[in-house]
């Protein structure tokens, strides 16, 4: 057993070892370095809390057990999950964060001896206003990351699901729990603990449903930041500080996250809460265009124009994803590149279903990462190109966002696609995208659509290169 | 008077928003993916409380409802951190540099 001022040292060497494991990621080259510096520090802290306890009784036996059969569990999803659902792993795994902020809590509430936080009925006021957080932001947490899992893994249509007096109802079940949570702490009912996680879970529910599928970076990346407030609140109850360090950087990180994403769509973060995007605007836009010309081609004509290219940029959404063409066009790109032209790749913020999901996905079709721009490196190279490959993508290149004032999109950052010498559009069919408006680049003299799905297509175009 | 010792921890948590924030700021947007699995590994650091939970109760009952909960939250914890770290690892070891031999 060692002493609590050790321990708490202890502790806090892991919670630097954690921001060291974030900073580490600023460069691919230092991050496999930031990963292990956070495995260290899990074990410390892991270490340290069997070595404060200093029971090494029965139960010991059956934490070991239960934390054995999880980490199989964990491993084997590990390795087996294709890159194309990290979404939907991530969300996975936050749901489980935050369902275990929700259990600790509920352990705590029921024993509080144990964590010295005063007697059942008559815990300490502090701690309880600390675990009633820590239960709720968990409770949160899991119920809207189970809502976008099912989004993201399709088992749930991924459009919008709204109702009439759906906000106020929101805005309800959020101050009902404030108020629960002022007259728990002051009669320390067990009776409304239970109502408090029961309305939390029935929030974080109900606040996911309306936001739909192309939105998901954004939630994704709030639910990363909830699962973060959670384990501090948890921190705070237990007096432990590499919790707390954790929950603020894991906190801070989602949130930052979040406002990059927001960014990337020009949308205020309570529009995209708020959800419902793009479901008002389709009627309109969508009837006088049907009539347009359009000039579609095929793999020899997409094949013809980047052989005579010098300079070609790929411009990938979620499509590619969807129908995981990725390797096909890493292909397409070395026979491009034995025929010496450049090719580099273009990523839109927002492109995707998570944050920097089209960038573990062109890794891990071995495409270098130094070919691979942000949006703000590459976006005055179009107007040099002479060939943009727009895969899977659609609203982040559609120029409406500059020129029309009244669209949906007006304002979001877009890849200047437009101003290539000629664009080649891989797409399924003319439908519009998320944002429900139909994209003015379809319809450029310079733009050839190719209708299919994108990995044969690209299949065949480098059979035909 | 003293100061009592939540101000201490209050002190830790809002330091850490601060280095969260600039430190998160550095990360390079090709990054994002493994940094939201990597900070979903992190968190599960939760398993400290969880460990605390399971392992108290005593030589009698090891299954009271509280050190249940305890055990529960070791095994969702537990799937965290392993899952969250290998495919971190898994996703940074395919970040790879352009090969110099042009």
């Amino acid at each position: 057993m060692i002493s609590a001022n050790l321990s708490a040292i202890f502790y806090l060497v892991s919670g630097v070892l954690f921001i060291l494991a974030l900073r580490g990621l600023s460069s691919p080259e230092t991050s496999r370095q930031g990963n292990f510096f956070g495995i260290i520090g899990m074990v410390i802290a892991i270490t340290v809390t069997f070595l404060s306890l200093g029971n090494f009784s029965s139960g010991f036996v059956f934490v070991l057990i239960f934390l054995l059969i999880g980490g199989l569990i964990g491993a084997f999803i590990a390795y087996k999950i294709p890159m194309t659902a990290m979404p939907e792993l991530v969300a996975g795994f936050h749901s489980l964060v935050g369902l275990a902020a929700v259990f600790v809590a509920i352990s705590a509430f029921l024993n509080p001896e144990a964590f010295n936080l005063g007697f059942p009925g008559n815990i300490k006021l502090l701690s309880l206003i600390e675990m009633s957080i820590g239960a709720a932001v968990g409770a949160i947490t899991f119920s809207g990351s189970i809502i976008a899992f099912l989004k993201l893994q399709g088992i749930m249509s991924g459009s919008p699901i709204t109702f009439k007096g759906q906000h106020p109802l929101n805005a309800l079940i959020l101050i009902s729990i404030i108020v629960i949570t002022y007259f728990l702490c002051s009669t320390q009912s067990s009776n409304l603990f239970w109502i408090l996680l029961i309305i939390s879970f029935l929030i974080g529910f109900l606040l996911i449903i309306p936001i739909g599928g192309a939105d998901m970076p954004v939630v994704i990346s709030m639910l990363n930041s909830y699962s973060g407030w959670a384990a501090a609140g948890i921190g705070f109850t237990l007096e432990n500080s590499a919790l707390i360090i954790t929950g603020a950087l894991v906190g801070s990180s989602g949130a930052i996250l979040s406002y990059i994403m927001c960014k990337g769509m020009n949308r205020s973060f309570f529009n995209v809460i708020l959800g419902g995007f793009g479901a008002t605007e389709q009627s309109s836009s969508s009837k006088n265009s049907e009539q347009r010309p359009v000039k579609s081609g095929n793999a020899d004509d997409a094949a013809f124009l980047m052989k005579n290219a010098s300079s070609v940029i790929i411009v990938p959404g979620y499509g590619m994803a969807v129908a995981q063409a990725q390797h096909a066009l890493r292909e397409m790109v070395d026979t491009l590149k034995k025929n010496d032209i450049k090719v580099s790749y273009a990523i839109h913020p927002v492109a995707g279903r998570m944050p920097g999901h089209m960038n573990v996905l062109l890794a891990e079709a071995n495409v270098p990462y130094d070919e691979v721009f942000e949006l703000e490196e590459i976006n005055n190279d179009f107007a040099n190109a002479d060939v943009a490959f727009v895969i899977g993508a659609n609203d982040v290149t559609n120029p409406v966002a500059k020129t029309d004032p009244q669209s949906p999109i007006y304002g979001m950052p877009i890849l200047d696609v437009e101003k290539c010498k000629s664009v080649l559009f891989v797409k399924r069919s003319l439908s519009p995208g998320y944002a429900g408006i139909d994209n003015d680049l379809f319809y450029k003299e310079n733009t050839l659509m190719l209708f299919a799905d994108a990995k044969k297509m690209t299949e065949e175009i480098t059979k035909n290169l | 008077m003293e100061i009592d010792p939540f101000i201490f921890r209050l002190s830790i948590f809002i330091l850490s928003i601060f280095i969260g924030y600039y430190v998160v700021w550095s990360v390079t947007p090709s990054l994002h993916t493994p940094l939201m699995s990597v900070t979903n590994a992190i968190s599960s650091v939760i398993i400290v409380g969880a460990i605390i939970a399971g392992l108290a109760g005593n030589s009698e009952s090891i299954f009271n409802i509280s050190s249940i909960f305890g055990f529960l939250a070791i095994f969702l914890a537990a799937i965290n951190i392993f899952g969250g770290f290998l495919v971190t690892q898994r996703m940074l070891a395919m970040y790879k540099k352009k090969k110099k031999d042009k």
